[in-house]
């Protein structure tokens, strides 16, 4: 296993602790652009650009707007690239004014019988449309090997969270290894700004085939490949869901393979680690038999633990410890079902466990073909898992 | 007066209608011909058949994705067809089309009689063409019978892991793979073919800075071919290899990786686009000269740049893979290299800029679709520029800015110029002109089209909108412009119906063209529409570029210029 | 339109070269690039095998084999020179012993398979090493098969007689490709027995 994304201490303005990148993502947040010494016409290029970027997708209100950018990364990635829509739209201008003005300017006359004089070319105008752009492309560059230095590059914080998020086809995989936690689908962070705020790292790697993690508002997407492992981070700014999805096409249910990020204030974030550590434990049924018409949780497990749903999924603390599926210690604890496809209701949940693939067809849990009777025994039985 | 004479005014051109032999004989004279031009057409009508079938599935996936949530397409039935999509308009449109012009036109501006070698001609052709058919023989042989359509699904890049046995099990991607092989077997050919006739057949006087551009252009895209195809070729076999023999290459369970693929990919993937675009510059260095009535401006400097751009794109590959985790000294290297594209392309647009500059414009309908092109292909850049932008790229990367970054290449720039080089060189091919009235509701309705589909699209890109995902939630406000989006893809559509209809009709009742209808300068227009099958009574001696210009201008050769 | 002469005036000749030879060199401009893209592979893969055999515990350098195969590059040579000077019978001589050459090079390719394959139990879908080991050697030898096969065309038809001085150019373009094949094996050789053992 490599990891790719080497870090560089040397760089001399690379921010070098929590307190410093926490400084720097709230001015960031506030004047739209990273705390760096960097020319001030840049700056303000920036800034216009995020305006007019602002105004122009102001029209479409989206959740997953690259634009509205609520992390470090995420602002600086985007005045970089409005820097460059700036300068292309400038060039755009020029361009097109002058093949507009051509166009309509030399347009030939009706009764005009003569050829237009013949000019072969210039030396001179030829060297100076070569060495513009040139110089144009110069600072381009410049501009975005900076940007891509100070995200790719930047140090790790000591006190970071790291995570490790897995992809599987059609739904993601987490792990906390500070808190040995395993989740599913819905990844939950601290933000990064104020007191107990931390920075998140997160290293991606994938159990079958490429997918891609993207959640536009927190930051650009970064490869999920097996036998492989990337990392990335974020500074989230302010607490709230974010959405995003795989941005790789990973194969049927590639577009249902959705992803929502929970930034939690640090209290909130210690009560989520709190429940997520708890161990569930094998309830004790009061009839083992599992056709038992009594529909209630402890005879659900049992129908739960005898189908061969333990095989693909896990419980903590059950005999259940399969590792196809997502992880079902504390299914109750989230919102969706099936990676964001449907809401978790107890009637989606049972329809759910029915037949996933009405929800999500081609995704790579089978319908189980159960009796009404056991669905309601297994669906009685997930609620509870708290 | 000299022993060679203009051919068309030596009395060679006689209006004989085509004789009448039994249309079987004729059908078996097209199945058996090593004639470079009836090669040529039956190209350009193989591509033009897929472009329909290609478009008709954009259509297909455009009505799927006009609202959230809808129905029409089964998941899995989306995925086949923008695979199908991509893979049928990249192989079979783009690279039969472009081919097909080359055939046709490269040996008529440079004198020749014949490609170099007319049997390795014909082959690669019936090769190229069996890509077509193997490809398309996945919906009925991918799983079996009765509408299983199994098509492949695994995209036009068909990223490793997912084209394993272990994904995608069944023959869809054998399918893919050996079509795709044939139709590389077929390029290569091809290309080995127009590099022997652009060296070795020039007509007499004519020297390489006497050629005219799109023969230097077909050069240059050639031996791109021959560097990109090749790779892709040795990836397929790899492939292949896995597939069939239990090898290991992207095996990742064994160690294999997933990353080589897409390197390989990319390595042809992206000199191929620009095998795509470089004829469409060389058309439009002929086209936009002739429509201006002036010469191509700066043409060293146009050839120096088409070369420079055929070398520079060798380097530019991993902007594809900015996202997969390369070092910042990678993603830092690609981004400018891919940024230098940019330099050399600019180079081009501006001498066209400048031959457009003090000429005299006719807004026929070959400079009507040259003229979009120009503005058109000049924004496809600028957000290629954007894109390479690695940092700002990993937001970027297959969302719809991209879908709609290549399409207003491909579309905006390829296409519209592939629609001026048929307006432009179907008297030469036929004999007859095209209907400028249609031509005109053509033009319009498709820039309507292509503009409300693709100038929109970069919208829910800039949204978060990814590729590849057959619906998507209603609260991401992506919905009313997808339907804007549905709308100019229609659109888009009855113009092409428009234009297969002008096709159809001019063959038959179209205004004579005589054998120069443009007033042009290239070796192509001295003989009569269509060619005898030798193309020239008499081998053509050149003096200048623009061997027609000396023959009108006897007072004012460009020759007396060289 | 006055008919109006396409002829100017001259005196140069007109020259260009032949097209077999500028289509045999665009076919290897073509052929190494595949070969470039398994050499990487094969270089890419180097010591990244889940389970052996490895390459240290099975191949052996194929000393013998490599010196008759580089070696009739130089034979080829001297049949080029001899048919250029019409000299039929040192054509005929020389050629035939490059085809020997390379027929030897063949067979040796088919015995190391043959021990891999039964003593070593490593084929094409072992591990990775099989996998890039057997495709890279399996492309050359392939090559070599093609080179044998032309050339075996030549040597029937110059030994019943129809190969003359006028065909010196076909017989160029042949050996051009037959050098080819012998640079790629020193790649080859150098990939797989030098770097990659
Ligand atoms: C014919 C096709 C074609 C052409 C010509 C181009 C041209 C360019 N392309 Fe595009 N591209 C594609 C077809 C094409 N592309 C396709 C099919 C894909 C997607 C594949 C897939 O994922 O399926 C793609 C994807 C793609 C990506 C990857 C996006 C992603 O997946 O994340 C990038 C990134 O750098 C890129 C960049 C460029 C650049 C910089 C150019 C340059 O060549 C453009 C140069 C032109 C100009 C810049 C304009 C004129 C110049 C001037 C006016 C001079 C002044 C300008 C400056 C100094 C900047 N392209
Ligand atoms: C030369 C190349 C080319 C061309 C011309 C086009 C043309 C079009 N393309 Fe395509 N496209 C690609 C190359 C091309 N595309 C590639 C390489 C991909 C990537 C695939 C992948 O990711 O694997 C892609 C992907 C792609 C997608 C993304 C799919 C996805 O990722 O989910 C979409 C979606 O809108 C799309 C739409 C269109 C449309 C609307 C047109 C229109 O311009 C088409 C207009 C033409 C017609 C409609 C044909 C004429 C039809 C008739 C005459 C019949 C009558 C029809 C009607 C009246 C409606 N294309
Ligand atoms: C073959 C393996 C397999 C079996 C057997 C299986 N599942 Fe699943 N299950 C999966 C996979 C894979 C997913 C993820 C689907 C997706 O989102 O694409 C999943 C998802 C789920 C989810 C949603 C989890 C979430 O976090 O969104 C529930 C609930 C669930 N399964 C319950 C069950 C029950 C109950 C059974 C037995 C009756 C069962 N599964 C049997 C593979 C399996
Ligand atoms: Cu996972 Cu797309
Ligand atoms: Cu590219």
């Amino acid at each position: 296993m490599t990891i790719t994304k080497k870090r560089k201490a040397t760089q001399g303005n690379f921010l070098t602790s929590t307190q410093e990148l926490n400084c720097a993502t709230i001015a960031a947040h506030r004047n739209t652009r990273p705390v760096k010494s960097s020319t001030s016409i840049r700056g303000s290029l920036a800034g216009l650009a995020l305006l007019v970027g602002h105004q122009a997708v102001a029209l479409a209100e989206s959740p997953t707007s690259i634009f509205s950018t609520l992390s470090t990364p995420a602002h600086e990635t985007n005045s970089i690239g409005l820097f460059v829509v700036i300068i292309c739209t400038a060039i755009f201008a020029v361009v097109a004014a002058l093949l507009g003005y051509a166009f309509w300017r030399f347009r030939a006359g009706n009764s005009d019988e003569h050829e237009p004089a013949q000019v072969f070319g210039s030396m001179q105008i030829e060297l100076s449309w070569t060495i513009i752009p040139v110089l144009i492309v110069v600072v381009l560059f410049l501009a975005t090997a900076r940007t891509l230095f100070s995200i790719q590059d930047a140090p790790k914080p000591a006190n970071a969270l790291n995570i490790t998020a897995v992809g599987h086809q059609y739904w993601w995989e987490y792990h906390y290894p500070e808190y040995g936690i395993v989740t599913a689908n819905e990844l939950h962070i601290p933000v990064a700004t104020g007191n107990g705020g931390r920075v998140t790292y997160i290293k991606l790697t994938s159990a079958d085939v490429i997918h891609s993690f993207w959640v536009p508002q927190l930051g650009g997407k970064t490869d999920m490949l097996p036998n492989r492992v990337n990392e990335m981070w974020w500074d989230p700014q302010k607490a709230g869901v974010y959405v995003g999805q795989c941005g790789q096409y990973c194969g049927a249910q590639h577009a249902k393979m959705l992803l929502r990020v929970y930034v939690d204030t640090p209290e909130q974030f210690a009560a989520w680690v709190a429940g997520q550590r708890k161990q569930q434990t094998e309830l004790v049924a009061d009839v083992v038999d599992s056709t038992s018409e009594a529909v209630n949780p402890s005879v659900g497990q049992k129908v739960f633990e005898q189908q061969s749903c333990i095989n693909c999924h896990a419980v903590q603390g059950t005999v259940a410890n399969g590792r196809f599926g997502p992880d079902l210690t504390h299914l109750m604890s989230r919102d969706t079902l099936g990676a964001g496809a449907i809401q978790n209701t107890p009637e989606n949940l049972k329809a759910w466990v029915e037949d996933p693939q009405q929800f999500k067809p081609g995704c790579l849990m089978p319908a189980m073909h159960l009796t009404n009777k056991q669905n309601l025994q297994i669906t009685a039985y997930l609620q509870t898992l708290k | 007066m000299g022993s060679q004479t203009y051919p068309v005014a030596g009395g060679l051109q006689t209006e004989t209608a085509p004789s009448r032999h039994g249309y079987l004989e004729e059908i078996h004279s097209w199945i058996v011909t090593v004639d470079h031009k009836k090669l040529g057409i039956m190209y350009i009508v193989y591509a033009l058949l897929f472009l329909v079938i290609g478009g008709l599935e954009a259509i297909l996936m455009r009505i799927q994705l006009a609202a959230p949530g809808l129905h029409f397409l089964e998941p899995q039935t989306f995925n086949r067809m923008f695979t199908m999509h991509g893979t049928t308009m990249v192989f079979l449109v783009g690279m039969m089309i472009l081919f097909g012009f080359g055939n046709y036109l490269v040996p008529l501006m440079i004198g020749a009689r014949d490609m170099a070698f007319p049997r390795l001609n014909a082959f690669s052709f019936w090769m190229s063409a069996l890509a077509g058919i193997l490809l398309y023989f996945s919906f009925i042989g991918g799983n079996g019978l009765a509408g299983t359509g199994t098509a492949p699904d695994m995209g036009w890049f068909a990223y490793a892991p997912l084209t394993e046995k272990a994904f995608s099990p069944g023959h869809t991607t054998d399918y893919w793979t050996i079509a795709l092989l044939a139709n590389g077997i077929g390029s290569i050919g091809t290309s080995i073919n127009i590099l022997a006739t652009v060296f070795c057949m020039r007509t007499k006087g004519m020297t390489l800075m006497r050629m005219p551009m799109l023969p230097w252009l077909y050069a240059t895209m050639s031996f791109l071919t021959l560097l990109a195809i090749s790779p892709l070729t040795a990836a397929q076999a790899m492939l292949m290899i896995d597939r069939y023999l239990g090898g290991h290459f992207f095996d990742t369970q064994a160690g294999g990786s997933a990353i080589l693929w897409a390197h390989f990919f990319w390595i042809f993937g992206h000199p191929e686009v620009y095998v795509l675009v470089l004829p469409a510059f060389g058309m439009a260095s002929e086209i936009i000269p002739v429509f201006s009535r002036k010469a191509i401006f700066g043409y060293p400097a146009m050839v120096a740049a088409s070369v420079s751009i055929g070398f520079i794109s060798l380097g530019v590959w991993a902007h594809h893979m900015f996202t997969i985790g390369l070092t910042s000294y990678g993603n830092a290297f690609f981004t400018l290299s891919t940024m230098l594209v940019g330099v050399p392309t600019g180079i081009k647009l501006f001498n066209w800029l400048a031959t457009l500059w003090g000429g005299k414009i006719q807004y026929r309908p070959p400079m009507m679709f040259a003229a979009a092109y120009l503005i058109q292909f000049l924004i496809a850049g600028l957000t290629g520029i954007m894109l390479s932008v690695s940092a700002w790229d990993w937001q970027l990367h297959n969302s719809y800015f991209v879908v709609a970054h290549f399409h207003y290449v491909l579309v905006g720039a390829i296409v519209f110029m592939l629609f001026s080089a048929l307006y432009y060189w179907y008297p030469k091919m036929t004999g007859r002109m095209l209907d400028e009235k249609l031509a005109k509701w053509h033009f319009w309705l498709f820039l309507i089209g292509f503009h409300l589909t693709f100038d929109l699209m970069h919208i829910p890109g800039l949204l978060g909108m990814p590729r590849w995902i057959y619906t998507y939630e209603a609260d991401r406000g992506w919905g009313t412009l997808n339907l804007l989006i549905s709308i100019g893809g229609v659109i888009q559509g009855i113009a092409v119906l428009i234009f297969v209809y002008n096709m159809v009709h001019s063959y038959f009742k179209g205004e004579l063209a005589g054998p120069d209808p443009w007033d042009a300068w290239t070796l192509e227009w001295a003989t009569a529409s269509p060619p005898p099958s030798y193309n020239f009574a008499t081998d053509p001696v050149v003096g200048s570029r623009r061997p027609l210009w000396d023959l009108k201008h006897p007072d004012d050769p460009d020759s007396a210029f060289e | 339109m006055s008919t109006v002469t396409l002829q100017h005036e001259t005196d140069t000749e007109w020259r260009q070269p032949a097209k077999g030879t500028v289509a045999m060199i665009t076919l290897i401009i073509a052929e190494s690039a595949i070969f470039t893209i398994f050499v990487v592979a094969y270089l890419y893969y180097i010591g990244r095998d889940v389970h052996g055999p490895t390459p240290k515990q099975v191949l052996e350098i194929p000393w013998a084999n490599s010196v008759c195969l580089l070696s009739s590059s130089l034979f080829i040579m001297l049949a080029e020179h001899a048919i250029a000077h019409g000299k039929m019978a040192a054509f005929k001589l020389w050629w035939a012993v490059t085809f020997l050459l390379g027929l030897i090079f063949l067979v040796g390719t088919g015995v190391e398979w043959k021990k891999l394959i039964f003593e070593d139990h490593l084929t094409i879908s072992t591990n990775l090493f099989g996998t890039t080991y057997y495709s890279l050697v399996g492309l050359h030898a392939f090559h070599v098969i093609v080179g044998l096969l032309l050339m075996l065309v030549v040597l029937v038809l110059a030994l019943l007689g129809f190969v003359e001085k006028k065909h010196a150019e076909r017989v160029k373009t042949l050996a051009l490709y037959w050098h080819f094949v012998d640079v790629v094996w020193i790649v080859v050789f150098t990939v797989v027995y030098v770097v990659g053992r």
